[in-house]
């Protein structure tokens, strides 16, 4: 076991990175701690949630992200890098209930790469910013060698504006918090499997993605008690809610027969032994709304089209584990985890 | 290691017994599989599936046999309620 | 999904429950042979199901788990080379050798792929003439019938780049070796449904008479593994020890005859050792002379390599029912997922990664 001076979770026997690190479960998680968090700890990066969630010398709050996309293939059914660039930092800004306003954005570009390639991707991007109300306000562009960067990376940043002094994240969780999800799961990770050849498969099935600040800020506006969101993404559900768990130190119970699944992606899931709780997806996102507004917060977020499919999951419960178990539809109980390393890797 | 999963066979290419292959619909998922082992299957049946080959054609009589075993369980249930 | 979601089935499965509770009278001890069952049952939270005196234990039927330290570090010798493409499923990635495991040889430059089914291997052949395409061939009978039909087409088609790492493993076999051990304390038993659906259950039935035990071809889904348990606890108390078939809509008793015919064809049966429980004669498939050229021991001369096992890990234990997961001693402690010592906490069908992942303790198990 390898311990690290300067932090106690051990990194184990690596010494190298593996894909697994990128993965969104235990092997990040280790990650971070060991290498990421020591060197930048500060009280900000400690809400460890999506966005931070800063204030103006002069007043005012504003949220702020960042998120890089190295998605394979670039063109997946129900979107492409660029949107997904666009709908994930829109939808982090999103998550810590802000209004996003301005993003940044810079392009990684290997030589040899189709320019009609990037015109797609940009103009993909263009749509997208369109249609979640947000302006591109500054980039860059770097271009390495051939062999050196497989084709196209893209990262985003962006910034929102908070228009109310709650806050909203992990820390404001309560005993008794209502969870609710806002669809499908899965549907964005088995579609980027559909679209890689050495699987062959076919389906149906497009990617959840799409942008959430409108419900979100339609909740707040609703005056429902938000405590947290999160969208998921890499991981799924279960990573989501271990991490929420976790950071608020209360227990996350699950309803497993309430956990809305498509039949199509079941049985994707079954035929490559995937389980879709551990499913990535790009549209989807969990609240933890205060015990009285549940039946609101579902109301709000049905009227869009986004959330349509939103359905209560479940219950934040009094222990100071921070666990998440899951009530099996047997009546049984068990740990729904946090996932070791990468069920499917570079999906977003 | 062993899943396998049942699904249904959609279309039968090839008339070599070695290579013969089906498409195959799990619940919405089409995937090639390799029919060798069931030359008996034809389009309607559902096969067992593992890593990418048919093992099995689902009995589907024998399927129901197991659930009317259940039922019967169900109503010895009841009577002793 | 057809044939998945009627065998899940909550009332079905609360009714056999209830009917188990009647038919108990006595404790009695079942081993589900299947890691596949064993993940189910954890998953499902099954055995919490079952009345105060039956108890599961699981078996050894994790190939992964059962593949000796000696093939991995074998496995990861080859894949080290530049000029090998290795290929194999995504279980095999994370199964520790005596140093290190196959996603590490990943990291440090080893072309190793994730292959859905073992035919994969053809076409990744076909398209890289220049390199050597390894498959690891690891599994129980169910398995097999794939990698012989990979082996038999590359034959076909005169692939000169293709070789495999074969490890496949037999269950009766095992079977026997557990029931021969003093240490022994399993009952009745419920056989593996998709071992059996390639295999059939005729060679289950001397077993049954011999050790005097019962044996229930039994299915994965929660209401196949509870009528399983039912059809062998209502043996034991009625003084049985028969083969019944609880899987009847895959499993005839024959088997699959065109599988095992191919599989005869290209296999010979071999002495196997399995990790963590020692070598058992017969237990193995190796590829049979006529398809020598194939076998990637002999292509890539990596017959001399020795290995280490972790000396704190326990897993043979495990494999045979002896020690639950919760009772080793590292479990949790210097052994998790991401720190495996052995092979069962890393297999998805391995009970010690079942535990962790759905249980970690059994306080996790009160409401």
């Amino acid at each position: 076991m390898d311990w690290n001076a300067n932090c106690p979770v051990p990194l184990g026997r690596h010494e190298r990175v593996l894909m697994a690190h990128g993965g969104g479960g235990r092997l990040m998680q280790q990650l971070i701690a060991a290498v990421f968090r020591p060197a930048f700890d500060n009280p900000l990066l400690e809400t460890r949630h999506d966005g931070a969630a800063l204030r103006l010398p002069q007043g005012g709050r504003l949220a702020f992200t960042t998120d890089s996309y190295v998605v394979r293939p670039l063109f997946f059914p129900g979107g492409d890098i660029g949107s997904l660039a666009v709908n994930g930092t829109v939808n982090d800004l999103a998550m810590c209930g802000a209004r996003p306003l301005w993003l940044s954005c810079g392009f990684i570009l290997e030589e040899g790469f189709e320019i009609a390639a990037l015109q797609r991707v940009v103009e993909s991007m263009r749509r997208a910013a369109d249609a979640a109300g947000v302006v591109l306000v500054t980039g860059d562009t770097k271009v390495v060698e051939r062999g050196k960067g497989d084709g196209l990376y893209v990262n985003t940043a962006g910034i929102g504006a908070l228009e109310h002094e709650r806050v909203i994240g992990p820390g404001s969780v309560r005993p008794g918090d209502r969870i609710l999800v806002s669809g499908d799961l899965g549907r964005h990770g088995i579609a980027i499997l559909a679209a890689r050849e050495s699987l062959g498969f076919e389906t149906e099935i497009q990617s959840d993605c799409a942008p959430l600040a409108a419900p979100v800020l339609a909740l707040l506006e609703a005056g429902v008690d938000v405590r947290c969101l999160r969208d998921l993404t890499r991981g799924g559900l279960g990573a989501a809610l271990n991490e929420i768990a976790r950071d608020s130190g209360h227990d996350v119970r699950v309803e497993e027969a309430a956990v809305p699944v498509r039949e199509d992606v079941a049985g994707a899931c079954e035929i490559l032994g995937l389980d879709p709780l551990y499913v990535a997806n790009e549209g989807r996102l969990v609240a933890f709304v205060a015990p009285e507004h549940g039946g609101r917060a579902l109301e709000v977020l049905r009227r869009h089209e986004a959330t349509a499919g939103a359905v209560e999951i479940g219950v934040v419960q009094e222990s100071r584990e921070g666990q998440v178990t899951l009530a099996t539809r047997f009546g049984s109980l068990r740990l729904l985890d946090l996932p070791s390393g990468e069920q499917l890797p570079r999906i977003c | 290691m062993c899943l396998a999963v049942p699904g249904k066979v959609l279309s039968v290419l090839g008339d070599d017994p070695i290579a013969r292959s089906g498409r195959v619909d799990f619940s919405g998922i089409v995937k090639e599989v390799n029919l060798a082992f069931v030359p008996e299957a034809k389009v309607g049946d559902y096969v067992l599936v593992h890593v990418g080959l048919a093992i099995a054609t689902i009995d589907e009589e024998e399927a129901q046999h197991t659930l009317d075993a259940l039922r019967q369980i169900e109503a010895l249930d009841q009577e002793l309620q | 999904m057809k044939f998945i979601d009627e065998y899940r089935d909550a009332q079905a499965a609360g009714r056999l429950a209830q009917a188990l509770a009647r038919v108990a009278t006595r404790e009695w001890t079942l081993m589900e042979v299947c890691g596949g069952q064993t993940h189910s049952i954890v998953r499902f939270g099954l055995d919490e199901l079952l009345p105060e005196g039956v108890t599961l234990v699981h078996g050894p039927g994790c190939p992964v788990c059962v593949t000796p330290v000696e093939f991995i570090d074998k496995a990861l010798a080859i894949a080290a080379r530049p000029e090998v493409v290795f290929c194999s499923f995504g279980d095999m990635l994370r199964v520790p050798g005596s140093a290190k495991d196959l996603f590490t040889v990943k990291a440090e430059g080893g072309d190793v792929r994730v292959l859905y089914s073992p035919l994969d291997v053809l076409a990744l052949a076909r398209r890289h003439p220049d390199k050597q395409v390894v498959f690891f061939g690891v599994g129980f009978e169910t398995t097999a019938p794939a990698t012989a039909m990979a082996v038999h087409q590359a034959r076909r088609e005169g692939l000169k780049n293709l070789s495999l790492l074969i490890s496949h493993v037999l269950v009766p076999p095992a079977l026997r070796a557990m029931l021969s051990s003093p240490l022994n304390k399993v009952q009745g038993f419920l056989a593996a449904g998709h071992v059996c659906t390639v295999m059939g259950f005729e060679e289950y039935e001397p077993i049954a008479r011999e050790y005097r035990v019962p044996i229930v071809v039994t299915g994965f889904e929660p209401v196949d593994i509870l009528q399983g348990v039912l059809m062998c606890v209502t043996q034991l108390e009625q003084g049985r020890h028969e083969v019944e078939n609880q899987y009847a809509r895959s499993v005839r008793r024959a088997g699959n005859q065109p599988a095992q015919e191919l599989m005869r064809q290209v296999f010979r049966v071999v002495h196997r050792a399995w990790r963590g429980i020692g070598t058992i004669p017969e237990s193995g498939l190796g590829l049979c002379e006529a398809y020598a050229e194939f076998d990637a021991e002999r292509r890539f001369d990596v017959q001399g390599v020795t290995a280490q096992e972790s000396p704190e890990c326990r897993s043979g234990e495990v494999l045979t029912g002896v020690l639950k997961p919760f009772d080793c001693p590292a479990f949790g402690v210097t052994c998790s997922p991401d720190r495996p010592l052995g092979a069962p906490m890393v297999s998805s069908e391995g009970a010690c990664a079942a535990y962790y992942r759905y249980r970690r303790r059994p306080a996790a198990a009160e409401a």
